[in-house]
């Protein structure tokens, strides 16, 4: 074959989700046997791009892309995940898409099961021939051995270790004779040291047989050891991308989280060590699916706002989610002196914290009632705010006026977008929907509270209004806020001081106005 | 290690925390044999008798279960197409077993027309099956007594007056099946010591269950199990979740057809308003009797079900009426235990989940005291 049509050839990438890019010239090219390492933070872009290249619905469904993929310098333009595995790719995704109740033979082969005839399928059609259980394990076999390392194939997946589950994905797609192009979407953020390295062992024997791999991570030191060149996207854009034998740690987490504009317009930080302590997790645990919370223990100070950051899936949205009562938790938290019963929320709410969700359809708002109705609801179940008192209080009416007039107070605050304020939740846009459910967080009048991603999915002017109105109720009524975001940009411009939770433990704190690159190590620093 | 004891205890416990039901049900019937005062050879007629006319119907719901369509009281729907059938072939005067046959043919089409139906409703409400394939059968009853009760002998002809209302259409509340009645238990029945053994339905059920076992092993067999246990995954994997889904819930209405069809000419006659009303909830009783979850069953539960199930209607009845005098406290056992039974399984299923969920949390406390050992 000629040396120099690549395997891979991406022009030109462009992808915007409803006017909002995400994706802006993405130019990339993978040779046969090359391993390519893509780094960046989260929301940098890296997964729209995969789901591009992996032809995923949900890039049909927004619009589909600009530009064009060459594989093998033919055009390709995939509709469906199915095509791409035709054509050769494959895709290990962060979540396992395995059969719990089936073994690792089974899942390997799963839907691809080589069978026997028969009379009776003869008759009735192919779904009806037995399947080959013998060349089921064979096949199985051969794929793990082309994988390096040693699982076992009759093993059922429920009893599996995580990691000997990821190994079982890997070797699904190594069984597909077609395969040219393996990508791996973070594989050992749920592996042991000693299972990372035979899978990185295993890629460069992939690579050696002449597979192509994508390989992406947040453990830096894994791309330098395993690849051959480093592609940073940042923002939708590819940043850098250089061969791994020219560049360190140190450098590739700068290009990572660098920004070219500097934030303008930064808060004054407050960082007051003196300041007593509000709240004071310790040895906390959560179990909530996908961030998990293994061990954290963290002081929040009287009066200040707190940042928690790090990577998606590392557990900082746990935190909040397990206090809260929302997730199974244990460990211990005290807040101001006294103890919070933990998996029980109403008690949470009775200590007067409160807390905005990033789930804002499901868990924050009545998206079939009212602005007034999802404004005054949590205020006047809590506290019986807003309520008109009768036969001594044996009989509680709404107090009407006074939900219209907090409602419209709000509106008029926070410059929610709406026809009045008895429009209905679902009509509001997303941002307009975040700033009702700040709303509601702010008319329980809580001593403590938790938001949680308050600028996911909403539009960089509802941003600032959204992140200056947290701001402004912190300092004008001194309410403690703990808030959580995957944006460090965000939190550098709200935030006092900044916790980074990386692998379900706190990594380290640090007051916002300590550099971008200082935060990133901690955020792919390990804590194991 | 020093855990294996602490280990052995738990596993014992959870033995009998899976098999809660079978366990109640062996020691009820214990109890209440002796008091009944029934002789084993009497116990072990009625046994068997009972197993032949039933086991078919309820090896119906295996592969519904299988493909995580939970316990299907859309065999109700079987069980009016072979109602149907027999009603037409006794019509059309076919008795024997070749009546029985014919019966099974015709039954075919009514099941697989009525399982297509279901199978779209339950596909429609994923995660619901059993209320809905519940609600599924009370509505195609209401279609079935509509063709009955008006429609047969007016619209689609009926010829024989035995089996028509007087008034010309319609068919009558009770249809004999005499002349094929038992035919298929008493050909090549083997007697030992007073205890008639119907053979040839027995091989009939052995058949079926070597069927469902070569089943388990074909290529939709698995994607069958495949589906119960993860669509999603099943999906992308290229499985088509919704077709499979509907055959596994057509299979299975073909089959309560033809095990219905067993059912009544073991019985005799058909009552035909009331016969399919129970026969869903009993079988899933049964089944779960047998041990049976809402995602698990297996042709072991089937039997020991079969088995324990019928042992305590014959015997409680008796016992019942030992002890308080009055017989009429059997047939009220046999609906309240019926619902009971169910009612219990659910409830153990949830529980079941939620215990699974909650020991993450203790590994996860567990894994932070080890972590905090190391330090």
């Amino acid at each position: 074959m000629s040396q120099n049509v690549p395997l891979l050839e991406m022009k030109n990438i462009r992808k915007d989700f409803f006017g909002n890019q995400v994706l802006t010239d993405i130019n990339l090219t993978l040779q046969e046997g090359e391993v390519l390492g893509l780094v960046g933070e989260n929301g940098a872009g890296k997964s729209t791009l995969m789901k591009i290249l992996f032809g995923m619905n949900v890039i049909q469904e927004t619009g589909g892309y600009d530009g064009t993929i060459l594989l093998d310098g033919q055009p390709v333009d995939f509709k469906t995940p199915f095509e791409a595995l035709a054509a050769g790719i494959g895709m290990v995704h962060q979540e396992f898409s395995l059969i719990p109740g089936f073994t690792a033979t089974e899942n390997i082969l799963l839907n691809r099961e080589p069978k026997k005839k028969s009379v009776i399928s003869a008759v009735f059609g192919e779904r009806l021939d037995v399947l080959n259980r013998k060349e089921m394990n064979r096949k199985a076999e051969a794929a793990i051995d082309r994988m390096g390392v040693k699982i076992d194939g009759t093993m059922v997946i429920h009893d599996m270790p995580v990691g000997h589950k990821q190994f079982t994905e890997i070797a699904r797609e190594l069984s597909k004779d077609q395969l040219k192009l393996l990508i791996l979407d973070e594989p050992t953020a749920v592996l042991t040291e000693k299972e990372a390295e035979a899978l990185l062992l295993s890629i460069r024997s992939m690579a050696s047989r002449g597979i192509a791999v994508i390989f992406i991570t947040h453990r830096l030191q894994e791309i330098l050891d395993v690849c051959d060149k480093v592609v940073v996207m940042r923002d939708g854009q590819i940043v850098q991308d250089v061969p791994a034998k020219e560049t360190g740690v140190t450098e590739i987490t700068r290009w990572m989280v660098g920004r070219s504009v500097d934030v303008a317009g930064k808060a004054e930080i407050r960082d007051n060590p003196d300041a007593p302590v509000a709240m004071s997790i310790r040895r906390l645990w959560v179990d909530m699916p996908g961030e998990t919370v293994r061990d954290v223990s963290l002081d929040v100070r009287e009066g200040e706002i707190l940042g928690i950051g790090g990577l998606a899936g590392q557990g900082k949205l746990g935190i909040p989610n397990g206090i809260m009562g929302l997730y199974d938790a244990g460990g211990e938290v005290m807040l101001r002196g006294e103890k919070i019963p933990l998996n029980r929320p109403r008690a949470c709410l009775n200590a007067s914290m409160a807390f905005v969700s990033e789930d804002r359809r499901g868990v924050g708002l009545l998206l079939d009632e009212t602005l007034e109705w999802n404004i005054a609801f949590p205020a006047m179940q809590i506290h019986d705010k807003f309520l008109k008192n009768y036969l001594g209080g044996l009989v509680k009416w709404r107090d009407e006026k006074a939900i219209h007039d907090i409602t419209q107070r709000y509106i008029d605050d926070l410059a929610i977008k709406c026809t009045s304020s008895k429009q209905k939740a679902k009509e509001l846009s997303g941002g307009n929907q975040q700033k009702v459910c700040l709303a509601k967080a702010f008319a329980l009048e809580p001593g403590f509270l938790f938001v949680s991603e308050p600028t996911r999915g909403i539009d960089v002017g509802a941003k600032a209004l959204v992140l200056d109105a947290l701001r402004k109720f912190n300092r004008e009524s001194g309410v403690t806020i703990v808030m959580i975001s995957s944006e460090l940009e965000e939190l550098r411009q709200v935030c006092d001081r900044i916790a980074i939770v990386s692998g379900g433990r706190v990594a380290g704190i640090l007051p916002a106005t300590k550099p971008a690159e200082e935060f990133g190590l901690l955020m792919v620093s390990q804590v194991k | 290690m020093n855990l294996k004891p602490q280990g052995a205890g738990k596993s014992i416990l959870n033995i009998l925390r899976n098999n809660t039901v079978p366990i109640m049900f062996i020691i009820i019937c214990s109890i209440c044999i002796p008091i009944s005062g029934f002789s084993p050879a009497y116990l072990l007629n009625e046994i068997l008798t009972r197993l032949g006319r039933n086991a078919f119907l309820i090896l119906s719901l295996l592969i519904p279960i299988m493909a995580g369509m939970g316990l299907n009281f859309g065999m109700t729907l079987g069980a009016m197409a072979g109602e149907l059938a027999l009603i037409f072939v006794s019509d059309w005067q076919i008795w024997g077993i070749p009546g029985v046959i014919l019966a099974m043919i015709v039954s075919v089409p009514f099941s697989v027309v009525l399982g297509f139906i279901c199978g779209k409703l339950l596909n429609m409400a994923k995660g619901r099956e059993m209320i809905t394939s519940y609600i599924i059968s009370f509505f195609i009853n209401g279609v079935y007594q509509l063709i009955v009760l008006y429609l047969m002998g007016s619209l689609i002809p009926i010829k024989h007056s035995s089996i028509k209302l007087p008034r010309g259409y319609g068919i009558r509340n009770t249809v004999s099946l005499l002349n094929m009645r038992q035919c298929i238990d008493n050909l090549l029945a083997i007697r030992i010591g007073g205890v008639k053994i119907p053979a040839l339905t027995l091989l009939i059920i052995a058949l079926m269950c070597l069927l469902i076992v070569w089943f388990r092993r074909t290529k939709l067999g698995q994607d069958m199990r495949a589906v119960g246990q993860d669509m999603q995954v099943a999906r992308d994997a290229g499985i088509q979740v919704e077709r499979t889904r509907i055959i596994s819930i057509i299979i299975s209405t073909v089959l309560a057809g033809f095990g219905m069809i067993l059912y009544l000419q073991n019985i005799g006659n058909l009552s035909t308003y009331s016969a399919h009303s129970q026969v869903g909830m009993f079988c899933i009783a049964a089944l779960l009797v047998g041990g049976a979850s809402v995602d698990h069953a297996s042709i072991g539960n089937v039997f020991l079900g079969a088995v324990l199930f019928h042992l305590m209607f014959i015997v409680a009845p008796q016992a019942g009426a030992k002890i308080t005098g009055d017989s009429m406290i059997g047939e009220y056992f046999r609906v309240f235990v019926s619902y009971g039974v169910i009612t219990m399984a659910l409830i153990m299923y949830e529980m079941k989940k939620r215990r699974q969920k909650a020991s993450i949390g203790e590994q996860l406390a567990l894994a932070q005291r080890e972590g905090s050992r190391h330090e």
